[in-house]
């Protein structure tokens, strides 16, 4: 299905977006569009071409046929820090600090460097940020002393310095605590009340749930299915894919 | 900055003072030499993790940019100086693409680059403009203590460097990138081209060290030039002490470079043999260098 003529306008439109590694095609198609302040869940079982959704946005692949735009201007093969600067930013699956450095350096950089021209960081402002996300106790720790839950947490204060206005979140959830869990989802969810754009691929459907009420789920490389949580566990070829064909009906 | 008060300016301020309590300037030029050197490496390796092993390559290249400029433009030795460090320049210009390897493709590469210059340089059909292999002599311009002076100042702007490198914005990009280059880019740094400027700058420096060694030593062939164990010798004396340090680097060289002229003096027959021994324990029990060990309690190394 093409998107609707008024996904142009929207601050992120994805258009038939095609990914191939080898012979495998890893997206095959996939279109949706994505308002500022909105929240869109990704999910699909394992392999389903999600974080590769994510990584082609973000420019870490070049796609192999169709178009991302973002605020209106289509992106190609732009490289992921022009993308930082352009207000496209990003979480990992597995978090990426830099491990050598410290969490105050770790934000700073991405505070110095991912922002628009002329939008500048000042230290009150990274500290904010660091108390906000509960890490500024370990503002001069080395980034790889610290938990993998607390380095879920910097991935995520790192993408913010960047001021982005679209945020590609990739289960950002796993392993983290129900207390933690629940802080999470306000969290993100104060932040597209905000107006960030986010795009929340997620297998803890509990999460998404409380997060947003649009989903896009996805089976190899393919958009199957496009509305609320609820309506998504009722339909047939999502039940199928993600349980088996037995349980259809 | 204050790395380099607390530690940059004190050792040029002793290997200022030295010659005037022992006389073997030439040693204590040639520890001079291997600490800038070692810096330049520093600079590359430490920061970005590409380790270049060819890294004579422009210590040679700046040797012979000295050596040209003199033998053919009557420059005076500053000018051959600057000239030097613009021919190492322009050889890591040609080289960038080698960035795209990794790992030890990269080494290798990077080292058969330096047995072309070298190959080229020694030539004998090239003998009216680099002598060949019958090497250069520079007699008019020979200055040992204007030269050793040079060398100082060299080696002070490099401490200089090495010292914002570690503090400043730009190193702290380089080292983002080293540590993962892919969420370095999410973060808004330009990876491939901030790892160009400090494989440039290292290749400056080594040119530099280059040009004041030809100036120094004023008679030289092109083996001595590309030396292979000039590389190896900046690489272990980095590795030994702790790379991305401003301190490790100099132990490195204060301790090596030292050991080495102990053994080379009282018994030179086990050298190689102490050397490799040294080496292999390096790698299997040390590989972030003497800094390590006190940056594992917690010790931040200037």
């Amino acid at each position: 299905m093409s998107p609707e003529p008024s996904s142009s306008d929207r601050l992120l439109a994805v258009d038939r977006l095609v990914k191939r590694f080898g012979g495998f095609r890893a997206l095959d198609g996939v279109s949706f569009a994505l308002g500022a302040g909105e929240v869109l869940g990704l999910v699909g079982p394992n392999g389903s071409g999600k974080t590769t959704c994510i990584n082609t946005i973000s420019g870490l692949y070049p796609p192999d046929g169709g178009a991302v735009r973002f605020a209106g201007q289509t992106l190609g093969g732009l490289p992921p820090h022009r993308r930082a600067r352009l207000g496209i930013n990003r979480t990992f699956q597995s978090p990426r600090p830099f491990a050598s450095l410290t969490v105050r350096q770790n934000v700073a950089l991405a505070a110095a460097y991912g922002r628009r021209h002329g939008a500048d960081a000042g230290p009150a402002d990274i500290a904010a940020l660091l108390a906000e996300l509960e890490l500024d106790g370990l503002a001069e720790r080395r980034a790889e002393d610290l938990n993998s839950a607390q380095q879920k947490q910097l991935d995520l204060a790192r993408a913010l310095a960047t001021r982005p206005r679209l945020l590609l979140v990739d289960e950002l959830a796993a392993g983290l605590n129900p207390a933690e869990l629940a802080r999470m989802a306000e969290r993100l969810a104060a932040l597209a009340g905000g107006g960030m754009a986010l795009l929340v691929v997620e297998h803890l459907l509990g999460f998404l749930d409380r997060l947003t009420d649009r989903v896009i789920v996805m089976n190899a490389g393919r958009e199957i299915f496009e509305g609320t949580l609820s309506e998504a566990t009722r339909d047939g070829e999502v039940v199928r894919v993600f349980l088996g064909g037995e349980h259809v009906g | 900055m204050r790395d380099f008060l607390s530690v940059g300016l004190p050792v040029v301020a002793i290997f200022a003072l030295l010659p005037l309590v022992y006389a073997n300037q030439l040693l204590l030029f040639n520890f001079v030499l291997f600490l800038i050197l070692a810096q330049g490496l520093n600079a590359i390796y430490g920061f970005t993790g590409y380790l270049p092993f060819g890294y004579v390559g422009f210590f040679g290249a700046g040797a012979y940019g000295f050596a040209l400029a003199v033998m053919h433009l009557a420059a005076p030795p500053a000018l051959a100086l600057l000239l030097a460090g613009l021919a190492a320049l322009v050889l890591a210009m040609i080289l960038t693409p080698l960035l795209r390897l990794s790992g030890a493709y990269f080494a290798i590469a990077n080292l058969a680059a330096a047995q072309a210059v070298y190959q080229v340089i020694a030539n004998p059909a090239l003998q009216d403009i680099t002598k060949g292999p019958y090497g250069v002599s520079l007699a008019s311009v020979f200055a040992p203590r204007a030269s050793y002076g040079a060398a100082l100042l060299i080696l002070a702007g490099v401490l200089a460097l090495v010292a914002w490198l570690r503090h400043g914005r730009f190193g702290l990009a380089l080292q983002a990138g080293r540590d993962d280059p892919v969420s370095a880019a999410m973060a808004g740094i330009p990876v491939v081209s901030s790892r160009i400027i400090a494989w440039l700058i290292s290749a400056l420096i080594a040119g530099l060290a280059g040009g004041v060694f030809a100036w120094h030593i004023s008679v030289f062939y092109p083996e001595t030039a590309f030396d292979l164990s000039t590389s190896i010798f900046a690489i272990v004396f980095t590795l030994f002490g702790g790379a991305a340090t401003l301190s490790g680097p100099i132990a490195g060289v204060i301790l090596l470079y030292g050991l080495y002229n102990l053994i080379g003096i009282s018994v030179p027959q086990y050298f190689q043999l102490i050397y490799g021994a040294l080496i292999v324990g390096l790698v299997l029990f040390l590989p972030r260098g003497l800094a390590s060990l006190l940056q594992r309690r917690g010790v931040d190394v200037p």
